[in-house]
């Protein structure tokens, strides 16, 4: 049960996609940006393409709970086959959003979503990914698309902490970092409310 | 310095500014992330420590023991079947009085096998003769490995030190955290300098021989008697570290419990969550309250009767089974420190969290519920059951 002033987002994906890394670093990024933070996931038996469940709280004070989300404000879906086999809207709040990894618009998407009647937004994250990164690496544009969608963090000051995050994270690799940003950039543009 | 990092790359972090002389290193989920941070630093030349690579839990803590005993710091990492294995070894560590500071990340037992948290592991090693202190979450993680070391060593205590958090939960959560300067660090624990070791040339020992019948008694005693100094030492050395950082520790905590009628007792993440759920009920009027156990052993039996002594019912809450038909480790020791009192409020136990088995605020709402009722009726109902256990008939 979060409280009013918290935002609880819940992160669907398969082993291997990222859901895990990309809440981690929206936690840690958060935590830059003076907000008060959790970012962690729920395991099951470990195994590439098992589904998995990640989860943020990001809040003005700190949170002691330390249980799963029940009831989201947001809920990431980073591989759209999970759509079929989980309850991804389960317990979503009903001002919330769901976004959802996929080439269709929220409005072919909603059929798809048990009923579900609140916002839907969508992303085709793989195309930017491989058009940037030329990897499929959907993590990336699917936290810029939290962060555009739940406005949790202010873009300006998202894309300036996580840069910085970046410069820590792949201070052997610093060549990614242009590429993860032209990403997080194109992504905020293109995600679709519905 | 503020920062975000998860339990476990917080107890690597202490380490680094421990620097300690020996790592006994074997990975075994979730501590792997202990080792694995602490190869990099070692690697990286942060630090200049002893990085031990072993072919088992019981090596590990054999390669600890063997340092500590030559007069070096050691420190190592583990959860669930990892300290199981070292089990035999731990006695050793303990009865050889060697101040070995041990990050257990609480995981559950097989079998059936499973990696998420409950204590089962730790709690299966209580009687070993290790000091035990829990964390909550990360921040308190950090600050307990830190704390561990020179509770451990001091000569009135010389025993070892396990400190624990929940697997998972707060070992791979990141989350806020205030770190302190390395060099305050290196200053609150000091050097180590043991007065009697195995290479000390003026002196050298023997450690760890056969025990004769007329000797070991008297040195169980000894330790025995370490174990209750140990008390007084944790205290010196909370109040110690509250000076530099500002932030208060004691041997448990206690969360709303000034005029509370209705309490808790538990060890763990599941405090902070618990704390949501009291924090809710006052606002409703209901005096809920809740003790947070963290140091197990020694465990604070006079201070927790008198914590619980104008309470009205108590349930104690153990995130381990125990098998012995009687409760859990935690409501066996809450139960007993009630004896000497003359007033006992009504008590409870329930297991609950098993391999993972989540618990929220909801959960412990309704656990007060039932609390409440059993202050107003005197019927207590089945002393220990299993919080969310399912019948036959429900699914998962």
């Amino acid at each position: 049960m979060g409280t009013n002033d918290m935002v609880e987002i819940r992160w669907h994906g398969r082993g291997g996609q990222g859901a895990k890394s990309a809440c981690l670093l929206l936690a840690d990024v958060a935590g830059l940006g003076g907000k008060f933070v959790q970012g962690f996931p729920e395991y099951g038996p470990e195994r590439m393409g098992a589904p998995i469940t990640a989860y943020n709280r990001i809040s003005e004070k700190r949170c002691t709970i330390h249980s799963n989300i029940y009831h989201p404000d947001y809920v990431v879906v980073v591989d759209e086959s999970l759509l079929d086999s989980i309850d991804v809207t389960g317990g979503l709040k009903e001002g919330g959003a769901i976004i959802i990894n996929t080439p269709a618009s929220p409005q072919e998407m909603r059929p798809r979503l048990r009923g579900w009647t609140g916002k839907v937004c969508t992303i085709d994250a793989r195309r930017i990914s491989e058009g940037i990164l030329g990897k499929n690496l959907p993590n990336t544009p699917m936290l810029a698309a939290a962060v555009k969608v739940s406005g949790v963090l202010e873009a300006e000051r998202f894309l300036v902490d996580i840069e910085e995050s970046f410069k820590h994270k792949f201070a052997d690799k610093p060549q990614v970092i242009e590429g993860n940003m032209t990403t997080l950039k194109k992504s905020m543009e293109e995600v679709q409310v519905g | 310095m503020n920062n975000c990092l998860s339990g476990n790359e917080a107890v690597a972090y202490a380490i680094k500014q421990i620097n300690p002389d020996v790592m006994g290193a074997f990975p075994i989920t979730p501590s792997t992330e202990i080792p694995q941070y602490v190869a990099q630093y070692v690697a990286d030349g942060e630090v200049n420590t002893e990085y031990v690579t072993v072919e088992s839990e019981h090596s590990s803590m054999s390669v600890c023991i063997a340092a500590q005993a030559a007069g070096a710091r050691s420190v190592c990492a583990t959860s669930s079947c990892g300290l199981a294995l070292m089990y035999e070894v731990l006695y050793v560590a303990a009865s050889c009085r060697l101040p070995i500071t041990l990050a257990c990340v609480n995981r559950a037992l097989s079998g059936p096998i499973n990696i998420n948290n409950d204590h089962s592991d730790s709690m299966g090693a209580r009687d070993t003769g290790w000091i035990q202190i829990y964390a909550e979450n990360n921040q308190e993680a950090y600050d307990n490995f830190l704390m561990a070391v020179p509770i451990g060593e001091a000569p009135s205590v010389r025993l070892p030190v396990m400190t624990c958090m929940d697997g998972f939960i707060t070992s791979h959560a990141v989350e806020n955290i205030e770190l302190m300067e390395t060099d305050v660090v290196r200053k609150f624990i000091r050097e180590y300098n043991p007065e009697n070791y195995l290479l000390k040339k003026e002196n050298p020992l023997a450690v760890g021989p056969y025990d004769v019948s007329p000797y070991y008694m008297e040195h169980k005693v000894l330790e025995a008697e370490a174990m209750k100094a140990a008390k007084a030492r944790i205290l010196e050395v909370t109040a110690e570290f509250e000076k530099i950082s500002g932030r208060h520790y004691g041997l448990f905590e206690e969360y709303r419990m000034e005029d509370a009628e209705l309490a808790l007792v538990l060890i763990g993440s599941s405090a902070g969550t618990a704390k949501a759920a009291v924090d809710k009920l006052r606002e409703d009027g209901i005096k809920a309250g809740l003790v947070k156990i963290r140091v197990f052993r020694p465990f604070p039996s006079e201070e927790l009767a008198r914590a619980l002594a104008g309470t009205k019912a108590v349930a104690v809450m153990d995130k381990s089974e125990g098998f012995s038909a009687n409760g859990g480790p935690l409501f066996a020791e809450t139960r007993s420190a009630l004896y000497d009192l003359k007033e006992r409020p009504y008590l409870i136990d329930i297991v609950f969290g098993l391999g993972g088995r989540d618990v929220n605020t909801e959960d412990i709402e309704k656990l007060f519920g039932r609390l409440a009722n059993i202050a107003v009726t005197g019927e207590i109902g089945p002393v220990y059951t299993h919080m969310g256990q399912r019948s036959k008939e429900e699914k998962a």
